[in-house]
């Protein structure tokens, strides 16, 4: 991330389709070399057709893309040297294992030998070794998705892309190769750039993640800083689960403010995205970072609560409240000895530490209800 | 253990339910398909070996032949007494001209021969040989009697052999028939010329059709798929006829190339070689782009892509990923355009010349003007066999599994 000169740079790249509504919104992008960046956001927010552009196969309407330094606008895709992972794999079917892993590598006039014997080392090294005379249709999910790995990796790009590469398979595997990918990442030193709209995938596997919203990137930070700052309501919402109240700020002083719950509470948050004195702001509470208790008194803030429902979670238990207004006010709680469990109907209290209750930019009362 | 068995009665029972009531779902489709299929070809196959003409209306001689042993020279006094026995009956039965009919086919001037000995025939005679040789010498030849045993039935590879133009002299070895009765090798080899080079034109031009088809969005292809379908839907015999006054020497075509300056006399496009083929490959298209079409539509996008981040330049990745994916239709698209421009038969009538008719011209010409069923049975014979042979070999090229036809 610190090089001074980045592998991929997007500069004011603008896309639209139909010439009208523009699909990315000057985009502003720089990848450092060996870097792991994810592309996040739900479909239709140009993260795919920014991978796509990067790919050669959409033409940006305005602005430019370089790798290392070079323009990629009359580099057609297959001179660009960016390995690609598509979405559900794309092995050609009538080939075998080894026959698709060695395309990249037999379209560069390599000779039969090496080829042969870079396409196994390829398959040993996402632990397929062996299975390179089967046809992709003999494998499962999983090995197919390592096959299209391996023939993204085999010719040794300076980038990979991967569009998707999970999204095919169930929750277990596709954990799993969640941290194989990582681990591929980190033990071959290149570049990928990660298009997913689940945002657990990007927080696992990313040093950066680029939230895509609307054509526009909201924020880009490490999965850490994108969890816990949240820029803006958006930003909080996708990422990870959150809780919202709408207030009024009554006061501003450093870094913090105070505001008046449409429910009628005062509470005293971290003002990140707000506008002066009297400005909307909605209040985002991670359900972690509140603590549900029978009496609030010791804690900077705490509102009363009405439990409606608990939810048990193994691990930990989910409080399901009515705070200000807000039925669906979530609190996650974990199981800790002589302490008795709130119960439906229970009259408690939910209380948080100002730096815990982040004052973000306003949303649409709709997505509150 | 009775319980195991009677479980496994019980589900037999279950199964066989099940069973027959399939059958029955297909039972109609299996009735008309042995009606107007297997019952026609099994009667074809049997006509092409089958010869009792001559054995019905003639049957003295038809059995005494066999007692002729010196095929070099005319047999003796009782083979003649039969056959002019024989030919007094079917004279007085009015068969004379079916027996006349059948010998004509093998050896010609028979139908004169056999009118001309009736009328000369005495009532009586001392010696019948005498007497056939008196009204006629072509009895003395041997040739004249080899048609008759050949023609005695019931079974006979004649029509067979002359299908294939072959023939077997009066000693029953088999030799090529003389070159002016040896035309059929040359309709099959034609037959099948002309269909391969229909089926290869086909490819050509509807392979691109077929690709636009399963690119464009569904709002562009629609058009153009009801375009390609247009042929399917207008009579056959329309679309000959249009094709012969488009392709006439006064016709579209030419005037519009002579109007354009390609060429300064018409060109000859109708009644030869060039006009079925054009008239055929339009006919026909259809049964190539549809397979094709098919097969592509269910080919994603993502493949080619795909091959091009890999590094395969756009025709590298055409010939290397796409091409191959689409074999499929391409075999089922040549196997469907090629057998069914075996049996094509009204284009290449109205739009071809004399050298261009194909095997089915015969067939209809055995049919309905000579009445010669067992050369039409035998031609229809030779091609099935000729096309299930080239079947099999296509078969084991491209392999059954490999044909998808939608």
């Amino acid at each position: 991330m610190g090089a001074t000169e980045p592998l991929v740079r997007f500069k004011d790249v603008r896309k639209t389709y139909d010439g009208d509504t523009l699909v990315v919104k000057n985009l502003n992008l720089d990848i450092g070399d060996g870097e792991f960046l994810t592309m996040l956001g739900p479909s239709g927010s140009g993260k795919t057709t920014s991978l796509m552009m990067l790919a050669g196969f959409e033409v940006p309407t305005h602005g430019e893309i370089l790798l290392a330094g070079a323009s990629l606008k009359n580099t057609p895709p297959h001179k660009r040297d960016i390995g690609m992972v598509f979405q559900n794999y794309a092995l050609f079917p009538h080939m075998t294992v080894a026959e698709n892993v060695a395309f990249p590598l037999s379209v560069r006039g390599i000779g039969k030998s090496e080829r042969e014997e870079r396409a196994e080392k390829a398959l040993d090294m996402v632990r397929l070794g062996g299975l390179g005379a089967r046809r992709p249709a003999q494998l499962s999910g999983g090995q197919q998705q390592r096959v299209a790995l391996a023939r993204a990796l085999v010719f040794e790009p300076r980038l990979v892309l991967m569009d998707e590469p999970l999204g095919a398979l169930d929750k277990q595997l596709r954990e799993h190769m969640q941290i194989e990918i990582k681990h591929l990442h980190d033990r071959l030193g290149i570049t990928v750039v990660y298009v997913t709209h689940d945002q657990s995938e990007a927080l696992t596997m990313s040093d950066r993640v680029a939230v895509f919203n609307d054509g526009i990137i909201q924020q880009l930070d490490s999965p850490r800083d994108l969890y816990e700052s949240p820029n803006n309501s958006f930003v909080a919402q996708f990422i990870g689960e959150n809780n919202i109240l709408n207030g009024t700020v009554e006061s501003l002083d450093e870094g913090f403010a105070g505001v008046r719950l449409d429910g009628g509470g005062h509470v005293r948050a971290r003002a990140v995205n707000v506008g002066g004195v009297g400005a909307r702001t909605s209040l985002s509470f991670r359900p972690e970072k509140v603590h549900i208790e029978g009496i609030g008194a010791d804690h900077e803030n705490y509102l009363p609560a009405l439990v409606e429902e608990t939810i048990y979670h193994g691990d930990h238990m989910r409080v399901r409240a009515k705070v200000d207004g807000n039925e669906d006010f979530t609190v996650k709680m974990r199981y800790r000895s002589g302490r008795e469990e709130p119960k439906a109907g229970d009259d408690l209290f939910v209380a948080f530490a100002a730096e815990d209750c982040l004052a973000l930019d306003p949303v649409a009362p709709t997505t509150t209800a | 253990m009775d319980d195991g068995l009677s479980l496994k009665v019980k589900l037999r029972r279950a199964e066989r339910m099940r069973q027959w009531r399939a059958f029955g779902l297909i039972a109609p489709m299996l009735l008309f398909l042995v009606v107007i299929f297997v019952v026609p070809i099994a009667d074809m196959l049997r006509r092409s070996v089958h010869d009792v003409d001559l054995s019905e209306v003639w049957p003295r001689t038809t059995q005494a032949i066999g007692a002729w042993t010196d095929r070099t020279q005319a047999p003796d006094e009782p083979i003649f007494a039969a056959l002019a026995q024989d030919i007094r009956d079917s004279q007085a039965n009015r068969t004379l001209a079916t027996a006349a009919r059948r010998l004509n086919y093998d050896f010609s001037g028979s139908r004169s021969l056999i009118f001309g000995t009736a009328r000369a025939l005495p009532e009586d005679a001392p010696s019948w040989k005498a007497a056939v040789l008196e009204a006629n010498d072509t009895w003395a030849s041997p040739e004249i009697w080899a048609a008759i045993d050949r023609a005695s039935g019931p079974i006979t590879a004649f029509f067979l052999l002359q299908a294939l133009d072959l023939e077997r002299d009066p000693m029953g070895n088999l030799r090529a028939a003389p070159e002016d009765e040896s035309i059929y090798l040359d309709v099959l080899a034609r037959t099948f010329g002309v269909s391969l080079s229909v089926t290869l034109l086909c490819l050509a031009l509807g392979f691109p059709v077929a690709y636009l088809l399963a690119t464009l969005p569904p709002s562009k292809a629609n058009p153009l798929m009801i375009l390609v379908l247009l042929p399917f839907w207008t009579s056959l015999l329309v679309r000959t006829a249009a094709w012969i006054v488009l392709l006439q020497d006064q016709g579209l075509v030419n005037g519009a190339l002579q109007w354009m300056g390609i060429i300064e006399h018409p060109i000859r496009l109708i009644f030869n070689r060039a006009g079925v083929l054009i008239a055929m490959t339009h006919v026909l298209l259809p049964f190539m782009i549809l397979p094709l079409y098919s097969v592509m539509k269910g080919i994603p996008p993502v493949y080619m892509r795909a091959a091009r981040s890999l590094g395969a330049p756009p025709t590298v990745a055409f010939l290397r990923i796409y091409l191959p994916q689409t074999l499929p239709g391409i075999a089922a698209g040549t196997l469907l355009t090629f057998i069914i421009a075996l049996g094509y038969y009204i284009t290449p009538a109205l739009i071809g010349g004399a050298a261009d008719q194909m095997v089915s011209y015969f067939i209809a010409f055995y049919t309905s003007d000579t009445v010669n069923w067992g050369m039409a049975s035998a031609l229809g014979t030779v091609l099935l066999t000729a096309t299930l042979i080239l079947y099999t070999i296509y078969n084991r090229l491209i392999g059954a599994d490999q044909v998808k036809l939608g």
